[in-house]
């Protein structure tokens, strides 16, 4: 039982190289071994969550700590599965079975070696979350990337090496950012396990701390390339558009990638028991995760194509992560963790979804590894006239789903996206029946409130406007083929928002449970520096 | 030895960054490695410049910390180069693969006037 920590890493790891080793032309045996790997993988984060959230025999924190090699935390490497961890592992698990599901259908025989990237993937993803030092951090970052840059050019065709090599060349720059940083770090904190830098960094003498904090400034900023904040994210639409749809569903979360780093590690490096230098950075977390959401509600208003508009999405939530958790509040965090889970589920079910449609509008899109520019802009009027059944089940299908994405993405009342975003929302007001004797509220809360309310006010309208061309408008377009295999892993996560949106209160109480140990992590420091080592007593 | 160390890793910083920003393909290759070096160096003096100290205590002796190297940045680097070459490795194809398909260096896939 004590081994479970590892299995997410491991198991992905495993699969993964025997896939290598099957070679290419077993593609139905590596289809089903990705299956049963990612299945395990979900099941054994479901299990951890469970673990996570029940209160242990003895003490409060309910995270498992794993010594790799069973050497003592402080000179080994660590895994740590608490709350967060448990969570974001549920997450990975679901939007891997969900694209590589959805993969089995046309995707997966588009080029080679897709099931071994996205077994690779989900072990960076999965390493990411749960690694207790900075250092393995950084490991898992490239093994997560390595793998992005082949699931990001699956398919291949101009545009996406295009892409591609932009993507490479910005996320290999920000890994020498993030190593600098660490390195500057280490240079005045003299160590890189989480924990032990929490409890060096109240003590570190006055002078060293300009240099850590430009480590951390530097590391930030690796963190937030990633996280896509504004004048750091311009290349993430143009990737995320290009890439095929499984890929892009994947790639979703690696945006949430970089903002849990910055989750994970400005709370417990500059939180409120960090002396002199807490709460460093928070007034730059709030203010770009601002000028986030304003770009992105730009951008999804401005953009026209389908696929880059989820990409703008991908930017408002991160915005809208960001600057939740800039402001620092407990509550608020909670409300971001739940803006976070129904976003990554409705932000992977949008990318899927998206091929789905666009096939039935687009001659290209049904050609695997083709892209647009290679059939040319004028051959759009293709005379493949079938009869305009006025809504087929499949466009009614489509259509819900659609309607679903928007509505949770957008932030509409009945679905999950509605009530992160007044969990999001009602901290920052203080409500009249508490009296609002402080004086009312800051200006930043009003800027976050604004903000909030008219980035879900643009994502509406640019979905609105989507769904009228796309639906009702076009009724000259083909009816898409959509199988089975395809639509279900869109109804999948779909239904999982509706599930969140059900049990919203058990789904909130976690939140808030994970917010409030984020906020106050000397459970956390303890677990980890004084987690026992097995069979103590032997050297 | 600060002064060479420091040196050297700005003038590979600096050329590093200079052919990052430029618009050929390979260009942007031999900056990011020239980079890639810097940043090598950068961590290996982040653990206290020593000369002839090894990073090992000896057998059973205690050892005083002073006169031994900080094992750590070593390994630090070690793993930060076999990643950086893996990636550059893998940059490296992207950019044939680019290179094929689009017929030209240059990192936009065409050329500035076409």
């Amino acid at each position: 039982m004590d081994h479970l920590v590892i299995v997410p890493i491991v198991l992905p790891l495993l699969a993964g190289a025997a896939m290598v080793l099957l070679g290419e032309r077993r593609r139905n045996a590596k289809a089903a071994l990705g299956l049963v790997s990612t299945l395990a993988l979900l099941v054994v984060a479901v299990v951890l969550l469970q673990l996570a959230n029940s209160p242990a025999d003895e003490g409060p924190p309910a995270l498992r700590v794993y010594l790799l090699g069973n050497w003592p935390s402080l000179f080994g490497i660590v895994l740590v599965a608490d709350r967060l961890a448990a969570m974001m592992l549920v997450l990975t698990s679901l939007l891997g079975l969900a694209a590589l599901v959805f993969s089995f259908a046309r995707w997966h025989r588009a080029g080679i070696h897709f099931h071994p990237l996205v077994q690779f993937q989900l072990m960076g993803l999965n390493g990411a979350f749960l690694t207790g030092d900075l250092f393995n951090l950084f490991v898992f970052f490239e093994v997560m990337l390595a793998a992005s840059y082949g699931l990001a050019m699956h398919g291949s065709g101009t545009a996406r090496v295009r892409a591609g090599l932009h993507y490479i060349a910005i996320n290999l720059t920000a890994s020498l950012l993030f190593l600098i940083g660490v390195s500057l770090i280490y240079a005045v904190a003299g160590t890189l396990n989480m924990a032990d830098l929490a409890t060096r960094i109240p003590r570190i003498a006055s002078q060293d701390r300009a240099l850590l904090e430009a480590g951390a400034a530097v590391l930030g900023v690796a963190f937030l390339i990633k996280a896509a904040m504004w004048p750091l994210g311009f290349w993430l639409p143009t990737t995320y558009a290009v890439a095929s749809a499984p890929s892009a569903a994947l790639l979703s979360i690696l945006s949430k990638v970089g903002v849990y780093a910055v989750l994970r590690l400005w709370l417990l490096l500059f939180g409120e028991g960090a002396g002199d230098v807490a709460g460093f950075g928070g007034t730059w977390l709030l203010a770009g995760g601002l000028a986030t959401i304003a770009f992105g509600s730009i951008a999804v208003l401005a953009t026209q194509d389908m696929s880059r508009l989820a990409g703008a999405c991908v930017l408002v939530s991160s915005g809208t992560l960001l600057a939740a958790i800039g402001t620092g509040k407990v509550a608020v965090t909670g409300g971001a963790l739940l803006y976070l889970a129904s976003s990554v589920l409705a932000i992977g079910a949008f990318f899927l979804l998206i091929e789905l449609i666009e096939r039935g509008r687009e001659v290209g899109a049904d050609v695997l590894a083709v892209t647009r520019e290679a059939f040319g802009e004028g051959e759009e009027e293709e005379p493949e006239e079938e009869v305009g059944v006025a809504i087929p089940a499949t466009m009614a299908i489509l259509g819900m789903s659609f309607m679903g994405c928007a509505l949770v993405l957008a932030g509409m009342p009945p679905l999950s996206g509605f009530l992160a975003k007044f969990a999001m929302l009602a901290p920052l007001l203080p409500l009249a029946a508490a009296g609002g004797g402080e004086g009312g509220v800051p200006a930043a809360s009003w800027a976050l409130i604004a903000a909030l309310i008219l980035s879900g006010l643009a994502t509406v309208v640019a979905m609105i406007r989507t769904g009228i061309n796309t639906f009702w408008a076009a009724t000259d377009g083909v009816v898409p083929r959509v199988g089975l295999i395809e639509i279900a892993p869109v109804a999948l996560l779909l239904s999982l928002c509706v599930g969140l949106t059900v049990g919203a209160g058990p789904a909130m109480d976690y939140m808030q449970a994970t917010a409030w140990s984020l906020h106050a992590p000397q459970d956390y420091v303890r677990a980890v520096l004084s987690a026992p080592r097995t069979g103590e007593g032997g050297g | 030895m600060e002064l060479i160390l420091a040196l050297g890793i700005g003038v590979l910083a600096g050329s590093g960054v200079w052919l990052l920003l430029r618009p050929r393909t390979f260009q942007v290759i031999i900056g990011l490695s020239l980079l890639s070096y810097a940043v090598n160096l950068f961590i290996v003096a982040m653990g206290r410049l020593k000369l002839g100290a090894p990073p090992l205590l000896e057998h059973g002796t205690a050892g005083d910390p002073a006169n031994y190297a900080d094992p750590v940045p070593q390994a630090l680097v070690l793993t930060a180069i076999v990643i950086g070459f893996a990636t550059t490795a893998l940059f490296l194809v992207v950019l044939l693969a680019s290179r094929g398909l689009t017929g030209t260096d240059h990192v936009e896939g065409r050329e500035p006037g076409s």
